[in-house]
């Protein structure tokens, strides 16, 4: 990545979130902070990179906007000039004004995720779509037709009140999450992982705790996604096939990320507000002990499953009900998740219980299922190898 | 200040009974209240059932008429309000507190274009 480059992933957002607040007007704000870095390609090679990257976008994107408006009308062009300020002042909440408007409520949450990768990540339409496997032409609309929501409908661009606050910043860390988790585990494709995904929810995550230091939540989920992508190495083998965690070469996990994760668990357990991602940030950090203390995890899953009781949670718990009271137990409580059996993670942990229980042949058809379902293909790959080793040894 | 509409969607057929209406209405006449004091109301108004509207389309020059509503379905709006709000968020939180009183119904909330 060139200078400029690593420039353009830092300050892109930043630049547009200064614009939108003082032009109103997220077209025009994304048009000139583009043209600015296109000038600053041609420019910076000769004239070196100024002492502050971030203002000479900033000036130069407002100068490039106020052409703009004053070629499309005849009216003056609303001027900072006039008063002989040819700077445009940062403030501190402008990124999060502009987080906070892409992840509304009011818009789908497929659009929030778009929007906050176009607008904070600088990511282009082509990357946003091939991320989510969707066409360019699909993505292009879904993001017009959000910035068009935001201005016809009038979605604020502001931080939210205080008593809307946990429902709106919840909206902002689930669109993270979701943008870590394509990332991580693509839902669909044939590649395990995409860094570039992950890398872009890590870098916001940690946008938003310097944001907003005394949201336990956001550190919560920080911490999750460092000690999740510390893995990351150790999760795909040398055939590109995913990697179980216990089959993982833990000398793979990379210790820096679990040291800053860990370190953000035990910063979330000193202020004793518990969430759902700082429980599994909890679990993860355990994982990342060396020697999983598989009742501390069951422990938390308690925990998690008393905030947020749902099939899915529920499903995860029964892997560590396995490990603490052995798989027959916790293929009780996976048959009785009727309402996930869609969802081929269902049929993989059924299928690994069955497996250690000695029904190999069931086993087999079990991982034949979730491969049917899954929708990556290093991972069909993987659960139908799984499945002939079952077949063969029945 | 923008204007946005917001309308009231209810399940065709006969209206609730007395016992369970009059509480219903008692609050949404109490939210009117509080609209109008805050300076967001602007209009509202109920409607008669679905099967009492009728649709003109112009077919060279000349009204053709058909009785019933526009669109098919079992749900259909049954009054709107229209009120000044600062942003879609203040809006919301009308909308919100109308759903409140109206539960289960559905409250669409749109930007008024002017």
């Amino acid at each position: 990545m060139t200078e400029i480059e690593r420039i353009f992933r830092a300050e892109y957002g930043r630049a547009v979130a200064v614009l939108i607040r003082y032009f109103g007007d997220i077209e025009l704000a994304e048009e000139a902070v583009q043209e600015a870095f296109v000038a600053a390609v041609q420019r910076w090679p000769e004239l070196g990179i100024p002492p502050s990257p971030a203002g000479w976008i900033i000036t130069t994107a407002r100068n490039r906007a106020i052409d703009h408006l004053r070629r499309e009308s005849e009216r003056p062009a609303r001027e900072v000039t006039a008063s002989g300020d040819t700077t445009l002042a940062e403030e501190p909440d402008d990124m999060l004004r502009l987080i906070f408007t892409c992840c509304h409520p009011a818009l789908a949450p497929a659009s929030r995720v778009a929007l906050t990768l176009r607008l904070l990540g600088g990511l282009s339409t082509g990357e946003i779509a091939r991320a989510f496997l969707v066409p360019e032409a699909t993505m292009a609309q879904r993001i017009s037709r959000a910035k068009a929501k935001i201005r016809d409908a009038g979605i604020p661009y502001r931080v939210p009140r205080d008593a809307d606050l946990p429902d709106r910043l919840g909206a902002v860390l689930a669109v993270l999450y979701l943008i870590f988790n394509e990332g991580y585990a693509p839902s669909g494709g044939a590649l395990v992982t995409r860094t570039e995904m992950t890398a872009e929810a890590i870098r916001l995550g940690r946008l938003v705790v310097v944001l907003m230091p005394d949201e336990p939540e956001a550190r919560g989920l920080l911490a999750l996604m460092l000690l999740i992508e510390s893995r990351r190495a150790a999760r795909v083998g040398a055939d590109g096939d995913p990697v179980p965690l216990a089959a993982q070469d833990r000398g793979l996990w990379n210790r820096e990320l679990i040291a800053e994760g860990q370190a953000l668990v035990r910063g979330c357990l000193r202020r004793g507000r518990p969430g759902p991602y700082q429980i599994q940030a909890a679990i993860n950090a355990v994982h990342a002990d060396g020697v999983t203390d598989w009742r501390q995890v069951l422990a938390l899953y308690d925990q998690l499953f008393a905030l947020t009781p749902t099939s899915v949670v529920a499903l995860h718990r029964a892997v560590a009900v396995s490990e603490v009271e052995g798989p027959g137990p916790a293929l009780q409580i996976v048959e009785g998740l009727s309402s996930i059996t869609g969802h081929h993670v269902w049929h993989v942990v059924r299928a690994e219980l069955l497996h250690r229980l000695g029904r190999r042949a069931e086993a087999a058809a079990g991982f034949r299922r979730a491969a049917e379902l899954a929708g990556n293909a290093a991972e069909r790959r993987f659960l139908l190898g799984r499945a002939d080793a079952d077949d063969a040894e029945d | 200040m923008r204007q946005y509409l917001l309308s009231i969607y209810q399940p065709d057929g006969p209206p609730p009974p007395p016992e369970v209406l009059e509480p219903i209405m008692t609050e949404l006449g109490k939210l009117n209240e509080e609209m109008k004091a805050a300076g967001a109301w602007v209009f509202a108004v109920g409607l008669h059932p679905p099967a009492s509207a009728t649709v003109i389309r112009d077919r060279d020059g000349e009204p053709t008429l058909t009785d019933g509503p526009f669109t098919e379905g079992k749900e259909h709006m049954g009054g709107f309000t229209v009120i000044n709000a600062e942003d879609l968020d203040a809006a919301l939180d009308w909308g919100s507190r109308m759903a409140k009183v109206l539960a289960p119904l559905a409250i669409e909330v749109r930007p008024i274009q002017w």
